[in-house]
């Protein structure tokens, strides 16, 4: 049995954001959402993080810092862009220095629009994404058995 | 056959064995109970009583990946003398032998943070050193008071008194309460590992653990909760084994305490905990003793 999804640990990273999109992340994390109650805890270390929560729409300067988190996390992982700006670039799809979404830099598996992104969107996107988080649990210890 | 159970090493073996079973579920159900009751103390739901046992088995669920091969191999060192130590506590054997292995412990889990070689786990063992420092004076203290209440190191010795511990070593008790905060990791002494978020320098002392070396780290923390609880339980028993459970409800009253604590003061900096913990083993400890030794 996977228990992936009955800790799922997030780490929060602004990519760019306007901090709009932050606030409402650590919105889900405070009292009123209290998303500690479905074990859910925001860890700052991607090395202890499950979930990889992106805010804004990643320029040229903090793309590597992006994928640098990344690659830091351990397998299984499941990444969700929050906000429109996440997502697509949003309004700042335009500018000279934006990419314009996380999956530019990153694979997404769940995408969070809004502007800003309602506390209930992120706890619906991070119910999707324990979902993925245990399928891919499952494929990871069938990959070890099978090592 | 009365030869072998009364044999000390006998003893501390089964004494392990009976650690290394009964710490960890105790404390995983404790350590559950702790975020319960700090959230309903924040007006929060809070997790199930079981989410450290369900965030373990994640960790363990986790793929292996380390820096190196070292830091896996201390913490499980540190694991093994945790439960080695407890064993010793809970078997009634030597007291001054149990803090010792305790000690031993921390210092291997500061070495495998060490051991990464990354400057924030690198800033978390600094820290986690200062906090052995600051708390280790009072932990002999105790030891002290503890022989010249009892007569004995041998924590069995308590069951031979008339009144608790706490009433002549009132003061140490006071002293190790106080440091009780820094070994429980609470707030506002929690400088090298903290377990609220956004509080730490990425991590402190675990930020290159993961998977099942974090797993071991936190089955140490549940097993080190159940022993210290031990040690300020010890203080309220007297008599024989019955008294016990008078024990288990002062333990049980001080890690309330300790959880309060936790919610409603801020982290000082580590100068201000050396000052603090050293000025109370002083005078708490340190009086107490005097007093004892002259009366």
């Amino acid at each position: 049995m996977p228990f992936a999804s009955k800790s799922p640990w997030v780490i929060h990273y602004d990519a760019s954001s306007c901090n709009g999109c932050d606030i409402e992340v650590l919105a889900a994390l405070c009292p009123g959402y209290d998303v500690e109650r479905f074990g859910i805890i925001n860890t700052g270390n991607p090395k202890h993080a499950d979930i990889f929560l992106v805010t804004g729409s990643v320029n040229e300067r903090n793309i590597k810092v992006v994928q640098e988190i990344y690659n830091q996390m351990l397998e299984p992982k499941v990444v969700i862009a929050c906000g429109v700006c996440a997502c697509t670039g949003g309004i700042f799809h335009d500018c000279y220095n934006v990419i314009g979404g996380v999956d530019k830099a990153i694979p997404v598996d769940v995408y969070a629009p809004g502007c800003a992104v309602r506390p209930e969107a992120i706890i619906d996107a991070v119910v999707q994404g324990i979902g993925i988080l245990d399928e891919k649990s499952k494929a990871l210890n069938a990959k070890k058995k099978g090592a | 056959m009365n030869a072998i159970i009364t044999n000390p090493i006998f003893l501390v073996v089964v004494g392990t064995i009976g650690f290394a079973i009964c710490a960890p579920i105790v404390g995983c159900l404790l350590a559950g109970l702790e975020r319960k009751i700090s959230a309903r103390m924040q007006g929060r739901v809070g997790p199930s009583i079981l989410q450290p046992y369900y965030d373990v088995r994640k960790l363990i669920e986790k793929d292996d990946v380390s820096v190196n091969g070292a830091d896996g191999i201390y913490v499980s060192c540190a694991l093994i003398f945790t439960f080695l130590a407890g064993g010793i506590f809970y078997s009634g054997q030597n007291l001054l032998l149990c803090i010792f292995i305790i000690t031993l412990a921390v210092l291997f889990f500061i070495i495998a943070a060490y051991s990464t070689r990354s400057p924030y786990a690198e800033i978390g063992a600094h820290r986690e050193t200062m906090q052995v420092m600051a708390y280790e004076p009072m932990v002999l203290l105790m030891a002290v008071g503890f022989y010249m209440a009892t007569g004995t190191f041998n924590v069995g010795g308590v069951f031979f008194l008339n009144t608790p511990m706490a009433l002549p070593l009132i003061g140490i008790l006071i002293g190790l309460v106080f440091i009780l905060t820094i070994k429980l990791r609470k707030s506002p002494f929690d400088l090298s590992y903290s377990h609220h978020a956004h509080q730490e320098i990425v991590k402190g002392i675990t930020t290159e653990m993961s998977g099942k070396t974090l797993a071991q780290v936190e089955i140490m923390h549940w097993c080190e909760t159940v022993l210290f609880l031990g040690w300020t339980g010890m203080f309220f028993v007297w008599g024989g084994p019955a008294f016990l459970l008078v024990g288990i409800v002062a333990a049980l009253v001080i890690w309330f305490f300790e959880i309060w604590i936790d919610n409603n003061f801020a982290r000082v900096k580590w100068k201000s905990m050396l000052k603090w913990a050293w000025l109370v083993a002083l005078i708490a400890g340190g009086l107490n003793i005097v007093v004892l030794a002259f009366i």
